[in-house]
């Protein structure tokens, strides 16, 4: 069968890895700790580790967003933003 | 009889048909004029301005029942809905089963997931759809249109589905299951009759959304497989147009919808609330 | 209490490889294109985030997406109003309630593009019966020609399109209220508004998070109507998002931008709805919140 129209390129690749990567250790994670540690953060509704790591990824491309539009192309800084914002969503939500 | 207290408004009371009254005639006035343009002929339409046909005549029907090209959209449109909405029940039953019963690994997030699918705006999906479809040679095919539409229709189907399950009591599985039956047979058996209503609903809602969506359906089809909907926008396209039969034409597509309608009216109103009120 | 089973993994593996073929497989190359310039005959080559950037500045995307939120801002603050008005004045039994459900629940099922066409007939100042009847009475209307007519026609087409939706769902909400709590009102004597703000509201609140959801989305990712009626004109006036984003990803077949577009747009409406569907599971969760967390 024909990929070539599906046009990959290594980083789009590398992202794609990542992210699936980082399924497949939450479900690692559930499996060692069930449950996924419910709780009451500051947004004031229940969520679980899953739950936090959505609030990351979809916080992240927003911030990055934001950066490419109101600084520049330089998108590393954003994504050390994004670390900092990903420690403080599992810390806080 | 409506929604009020019959002491408190008493002499109010005969006066509140007219919200939906009014509402009914808003709905309907548009309908109307369709219908009497497909009863008119073209140079009718043209020259003069009536409220009804002055040349009552069936001539515009009679075009399109009787070319090929228009009626097999009909046929198209007919085989790609029945066969998603098959397809979607299929696959939507057992989840919704699971969805409703269990909890397990990645379930909310699973049912968040499908949901998206449903918000996803069918713009951003066309054009790799269409590559898609054309890596497995599927274009202009039914099944390709039927597929696609599963997009959208597979998670309405298991929301509404769940609904309608867990509001059966576990009790029932729990019993069917000491006395012996084996999933698929308590499935079949005693499951299916119990969320009827539910099953009839969801099969409602997947015609719906198949039967009404166009750029998708249009997108993967060249003319075999082409939809009723997407032949009438070529012809609005093309120059000098028969006003009449495009109105005919229009007609002819509400009354398959019209027709589920009547049949599953007494469901509509749970239905509509997805089975959660 | 539900019970946990991996097992029921299996149970939904069917959907998840159905709707991963058809969702994740096109996201995924949505991805692809939008870093990536086109020349046809699949030759690709790579800009980086040079789309998003150009998307993101691009006064078009900004025009586009200010009128998706006008858009469905009126017809939000429209047709919720107005469908609890209709449900609340609907009549609850006898052979009146299968006329209005079946005749109000028509609009819903005509296709996208025969709506188009009938308000697109219905509008015209020539042969439609509401724009032949508004330019005898006086008004200067032709929605081909002036902005504001184009928008009073499109959010009248939506209002009649999709309204009779949202009173279905209150009527689904009202009827599922017992008749004790009528009973129960009338014996203190509460006032029609009290009724509605206390008894009719409250039970209504789910099915109108419903609504107002579907209504967002569906209104946020509009296409065939106003690509019908008006095509997205007069000028750019009435061109929405989808409509934009069709005629760059198909018409000009500028796979780059329009999949950094699409992404972007996505990227809104995943959020958007996130917020919802969590304010409406919330409100599931919160009468049962002394269920234990099993494991």
């Amino acid at each position: 069968m024909d990929l070539s129209w599906m046009a990959w390129t290594t980083p789009t690749a590398t992202f794609f890895a990542v992210i699936l990567c980082l399924i497949l250790s939450m479900c690692v994670w559930e499996w060692i700790s069930p449950g996924g540690q419910p709780r009451r953060g500051i947004l004031r509704f229940e969520t679980t580790r899953g739950d936090r790591l959505f609030v990351t990824l979809l916080g992240s491309a927003f911030i990055n967003l934001a950066w490419l539009g109101l600084v520049g192309t330089n998108l590393w800084w954003a994504l050390a933003v994004c670390a900092v914002y990903g420690i403080l969503v599992f810390i806080f939500v | 009889m409506s929604f009020v207290l019959n002491t408190h408004v008493g002499q109010r009371r005969s006066k509140r048909w007219i919200v939906p009254v009014v509402y009914i005639v808003f709905l309907m006035l548009p309908l109307y004029w369709l219908l009497m343009m497909s009863f008119k002929t073209n140079q009718e339409i043209l020259s003069t301005f009536s409220l009804w046909p002055r040349e009552f005549t069936l001539q515009n029907y009679i075009t399109i029942l009787s070319d090929s090209s228009w009626y097999s959209g009909y046929i198209n449109s007919m085989i790609y809905v029945v066969m998603n909405t098959v397809i979607s029940l299929a696959v939507a039953l057992p989840a919704a089963y699971a969805f409703s019963r269990y909890r397990f690994l990645g379930d909310k997030h699973l049912f968040f997931w499908l949901l998206t699918n449903r918000m996803a705006p069918p713009a951003v999906f066309v054009l790799p759809f269409f590559q898609l479809y054309s890596a497995f040679g599927l274009i202009d095919t039914h099944i390709a249109v039927a597929l696609a539409h599963c997009l959208f229709n597979v998670p309405l189907a298991v929301w509404i589905l769940e609904g309608f399950m867990s509001s059966v009591p576990r009790e029932i599985d729990e019993t069917a299951y000491i006395d012996g039956y084996s999933f698929p047979r308590f499935f079949t058996k005693i499951f299916t009759p119990l969320i009827a209503p539910g099953i009839g609903v969801a099969a409602f809602f997947c015609f719906m959304f198949s039967w009404v969506e166009l750029l998708i359906a249009r997108t993967l089809t060249v003319t075999d497989a082409k939809p009723i909907s997407a032949i009438m926008t070529r012809t609005v396209s093309a120059s000098g147009l028969d006003w009449g039969v495009l109105a005919a034409a229009g007609m002819l597509t509400v009354i398959p919808g019209a027709l589920v309608i009547y049949f599953v009216r007494n469901h509509i109103a749970k239905g509509f609330a997805l089975g959660r009120v | 209490m539900k019970s946990w089973n991996n097992k029921a993994w299996f149970l939904v593996l069917p959907v998840l490889l159905l709707v991963a073929f058809s969702a994740i497989v096109p996201l995924i190359t949505v991805v692809n294109y939008s870093v990536q310039d086109s020349f046809g005959n699949n030759e690709f080559y790579w800009v980086g985030l040079e789309w998003f950037k150009e998307v993101l500045e691009s006064e078009r995307f900004h025009n586009a997406l200010m009128r998706n939120l006008l858009f469905s801002a009126i017809i939000l603050l429209i047709e919720i109003p107005l469908g609890i008005a209709v449900a609340l004045a609907m009549p609850r039994r006898g052979w009146g309630v299968s006329v209005c459900l079946v005749l109000m629940a028509l609009p819903l099922l005509i296709p996208w593009n025969v709506v188009g066409t009938i308000w697109q007939v219905f509008a015209r100042v020539d042969i439609g019966l509401l724009g032949y009847s508004l330019t005898q009475l006086g008004f200067d209307y032709n929605y081909t020609q002036d902005v504001v007519d184009a928008w009073v026609t499109l959010v009248i087409m939506d209002v009649w399109h999709w309204t009779s939706l949202v009173v279905l769902l209150c009527y689904s909400g009202l009827v599922s209220i017992p008749q004790a709590y009528y009973q129960a009102a009338r014996i203190d004597g509460a006032s029609r508004w009290a009724v509605f703000r206390y008894i009719q509201l409250p039970k209504m609140r789910r099915v109108l998070v419903i609504a107002v959801l579907l209504r967002f989305m569906d209104s946020f990712m509009i296409y065939t109507e106003p690509f019908v009626v008006t095509g997205g004109g007069p000028g750019n006036s009435t061109t929405f998002l989808s409509i934009d984003l069709v005629q760059m990803a198909i018409g000009q077949f500028d796979l780059g931008p329009a999949a950094a577009m699409s992404l972007i747009y996505f990227l809104i409406i995943l959020v958007v709805s996130w917020v919802f569907y969590t304010v409406m599971t919330q409100q599931d969760a919160e009468p049962s919140s002394g269920r234990g967390q099993s494991s």
